[in-house]
């Protein structure tokens, strides 16, 4: 199957001589959830920004459905429906009005059913005659999510929707997206919440100073995360690991006189209460025992550490 | 062509003028009062005619021409500057819509406002003076194509503005000292010579004058060449957009 979006060989460099983007490739399949992670400046939103049609590209291509988001402009764009990063929205406009006006730009007529739906869904339908400046910044935010949402997408890009919403919203936003991930609607989010591509996303991209490090499916990712080491530290040191340790497959430091096992953190039998029973059988005397979980932000850091 | 994206903009500018239909209409309107009994009263009762009108009624042409010029430029300009400024440009930028359609939308509501600001002064003159509009037609032609010019003249302050300094700096140091300079308040011909000839290169003039000669069937200067120049100025504003997004300038990086 063709890709709904195609970034191919596209960089980017400013005004001001700043290379934002290094030749980024990137196939995006129809329906799946990407989450791109970087950190601050790493190029995120030139990303999306070039997709949507707010920068020009410096050289290479972006295909939206098989559009090029530059010739085919039309075609591209109205597939594509764009929560910004800023929160930018007229003061005096209501909700409402604001989404009749998003709908009509996309060449759209009103649809007072699917208004009625989307702000519904987004806890919003009390609020839809208020002036947006009369709004928190996370209903402004939610705002901005149905503007989007309004002329039908089938792209969605969200760039960093949750910052500044709470805990209990931000639950419900996931909700929400996993809804319109249900309805088909391709979605890409930047964040810098790794639990939240962990809670959503399919696929994880990483970003780091214009280069596209990573992407790999979240499940490969998640198998190097849900591994969980246990750091058993030693009163006195050990020659060789005893033939009975061998199945545990420990790693054994003479520096620090530590034993480290590891184990899949998911996985019904940790195998931590056999671990402790050979070890008294070796005669082996502990002194202190931690365990540690790689998160996906390990490896990120790792990630965002090793190459700069 | 987005029928819809351009009556979206076309709308929603023109509900910013409803909101405020008061200060938008009434302002306009005291001014004229205003230049009525300072100009009207105070000169007409020195100057009595001016070929052949009568003070007053001469005035009425000019002073709509004002309205129209200042509300066409800080309409448009405004209504393009302050999504720029907002932020909530990127919706035009991320919506399947052309230029030329962002053009028609705002150009077009600031058009209509300042033509519907032109009537409200004609019949707020009509209560000072009486008025006997000779050629109909042609002073709504003359109306509507300045509107538009202007209104596109407006437009392009508000995309080059970088902020409200820059926005207001053109209809103040510009626009209102031709507007003074450009005979609305006395026949060019009351001029000594050498500023007569200074006074053609004032393109406010021709506009003037082609809109009194619609009402009384006098001008300055000749009609074909008021329309000429009107066309001229709408021409390089149209071309002036056209470059400016093509180049992206100011609007894109
Ligand atoms: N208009 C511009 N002119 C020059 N440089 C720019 C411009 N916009 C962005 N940059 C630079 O490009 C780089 C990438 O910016 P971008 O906004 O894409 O980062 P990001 O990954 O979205 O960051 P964040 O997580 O902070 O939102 C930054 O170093 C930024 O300073
Ligand atoms: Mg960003």
């Amino acid at each position: 199957m063709s890709s709904i979006i195609s970034v191919q060989d596209l960089s980017k460099e400013y005004d001001n001589g700043f290379k934002a983007l290094k030749n980024i490739n990137l196939e995006i399949e129809q329906g799946e959830v990407i989450a791109l992670l970087g950190p601050n400046g790493a190029g995120k939103t030139t990303l999306i920004s070039i997709i949507c049609g707010l920068v020009s590209p410096t050289s290479g291509q972006v295909l939206v459905g098989g559009n090029n988001v530059i010739k085919d402009y039309r075609k591209a764009r109205s597939m594509i429906g764009l929560v910004p990063q800023e929160i930018a929205l007229e003061p005096f406009q209501s909700v409402m009005n604001g989404m009749k006006f998003t709908r009509g730009l996309f060449g759209k007529r009103p649809d007072a059913e699917l208004m009625k739906d989307i702000l519904m869904r987004l806890s919003l339908w009390d609020k839809r005659d208020a002036k947006t400046m009369e709004l928190s910044g996370g209903m402004k935010r939610r705002v901005l999510i149905a503007k989007a949402l309004c002329h039908e997408p089938a792209v969605l890009f969200l760039d960093e929707p949750t910052a500044g919403v709470d805990v209990e919203l931000r639950k419900d936003m996931w909700a929400v997206i996993e809804q319109l991930k249900a309805e088909g609607v391709t979605i890409i989010l930047t964040t810098h919440y790794i639990e939240e591509a962990e809670a959503i996303a399919d696929r994880v991209g990483i970003i780091r100073k214009g280069d596209l490090l990573l992407v790999e499916q979240k499940e490969t990712l998640m198998q190097r995360m849900g591994q969980r080491q246990m750091v058993i530290e030693l009163s006195e040191p050990i020659i060789a690991i005893p033939k009975n340790l061998k199945p545990f497959n420990l790693e054994y430091s003479s520096e620090d006189l530590t034993l480290t096992y590891s184990y899949e953190a998911s996985g019904e039998r940790t195998g931590i209460a056999s671990l402790f029973t050979e070890l008294s059988n070796a005669k082996i005397i502990l002194r202190d025992v931690q365990t540690h979980q790689s998160s996906l932000e390990d490896i990120f850091v790792d990630l965002i550490g090793d190459k700069s | 062509m987005n029928f819809p994206g351009m009556k979206s903009i076309y709308l929603f500018e023109m509900a910013r003028f409803y909101r405020t239909i008061s200060q938008s209409l009434f302002s306009p309107v005291l001014s004229t009062v205003l230049y009525f009994i300072v100009f009207g009263s105070a000169i007409g009762s020195r100057i009595q005619e001016v070929d052949g009108v009568s003070y007053g009624a001469f005035i009425v042409p000019g002073l709509i021409m004002l309205s129209v010029l200042t509300q066409s430029i800080s309409n448009a300009s405004f209504g393009i500057y302050f999504p720029k400024f907002l932020g909530s440009i990127y919706e035009l930028h991320t919506a399947p819509i052309s230029y030329l359609e962002i053009v028609i939308g705002y150009v077009g509501a600031a058009a209509t406002k300042s033509i519907i600001i032109g009537l409200v002064i004609l019949a707020t003159a009509s209560l000072f003076v009486p008025l006997h509009i000779q050629h109909f037609p042609a002073m709504i032609a003359f109306l509507v194509l300045t509107s538009i010019s202007f209104s596109l003249f407006g437009f392009i302050i508000g995309l080059w503005s970088k902020n409200f300094e820059q926005l207001q700096l053109v209809p103040l140091l510009v626009i209102t000292p031709l507007v003074f300079l450009g005979g609305s308040f006395y026949s060019i011909s009351m001029l000594p010579p050498f500023w007569q000839t200074v006074t053609l290169f004032n393109p406010v003039v021709y506009l003037i004058s082609g809109f009194r000669w619609s009402f009384y069937g006098t001008s300055d200067v000749s009609l074909g060449l008021s329309l000429a120049m009107i066309f001229l100025f709408l021409i390089t504003c149209l071309g002036v957009i056209w470059w400016t997004f093509k180049t992206g300038f100011k609007i894109k990086d």
